[in-house]
């Protein structure tokens, strides 16, 4: 299999939104399975796309997410507008957090988002500034 | 351990039922922190947790886990209920703690996960 990129799936993701996070994975892993991919593929793209968007909702003002189906591989991307990850080695800690005790109650901020995404992948990118992040995870089929 | 034996042992209520009655659940999973749930739990376990909000449905569809039992009383909400419905996942509700909860299964036989599975 070549690395040719064969369709990109998009959502918008809203800031604060914690009704709706959840629905651009939930969109994402209904597309790959209907594409036939394995089910434990799937199971790992869709937890790191569930943490990114999580992430999103969390700490930017909004953002994007995209699921890139190549022939080998599938690239879940997230461009979002924000503060940035101040420290990425930090963010990177298992249980590390600055996620506000509101957004704990709501089952999240326990300091693995960045942890699990690195887990599954089999690469990761962070490209981060004063203005928002890039996050490319790739997933090999 | 199937659903039947888990609802006469922790006395829940059936809020929705997609499990075949035969269909076993390996390991139990309690936490109310949905990260630690995308980390270490597996699609045959059954999720126990005392958080009430649709983030605990994206969690167990994600994970491909098809039941989650409540604890403490909570009933959740119809928000919860209707995206189990379309997601097929079974749930349910005790009015025991989680420490309760756990023990009970535990006695009866539910295995838990170790962090490395």
């Amino acid at each position: 299999m070549t690395d040719r990129f064969l369709k990109r799936y998009s959502y918008n993701i809203t800031a604060n939104d914690f009704m709706s996070a959840g629905k651009g994975s939930s969109s994402i892993k209904s597309n790959l399975k209907s594409l036939g991919i394995d089910a434990n593929i799937i199971r790992r793209i869709a937890i790191i796309s569930y943490e990114i968007e999580i992430n999103i909702v969390i700490h930017s003002f909004g953002g994007k997410l995209h699921c890139d189906i190549y022939e080998n591989k599938i690239v879940i991307v997230s461009e979002d507008i924000g503060p940035g990850i101040k420290d990425i080695d930090m963010a990177m800690t298992e249980g590390f957090s600055t996620a506000t005790d509101s957004v704990r109650e709501l089952g999240f901020g326990a300091g693995m988002g960045l942890p699990n995404i690195k887990k599954y992948s089999e690469g990761l990118e962070i490209n981060t500034g004063s203005t928002g992040t890039l996050i490319i995870a790739t997933i090999n089929l | 351990m199937i659903i039947k034996e888990i609802v006469d042992i922790v006395k829940a209520d059936v809020l929705t039922n997609y499990n075949d009655g035969n269909t076993e659940l390996k390991y139990g999973f309690a936490s109310d922190l949905m990260s630690d749930v995308l980390a270490y739990a597996r699609s045959d376990s059954l999720l126990i947790t005392g958080l009430n909000n649709p983030q605990v449905i994206r969690t167990v569809e994600m994970l491909d886990i098809n039941a989650v039992l409540f604890v403490r009383g909570k009933v959740p909400c119809s928000e919860v209920i209707e995206l189990a419905k379309e997601n097929c996942i079974t749930i349910l509700a005790t009015e025991y703690t989680m420490f309760k909860t756990c023990g009970l299964l535990v006695m009866n036989g539910m295995k838990g996960l170790e962090i490395d599975d």
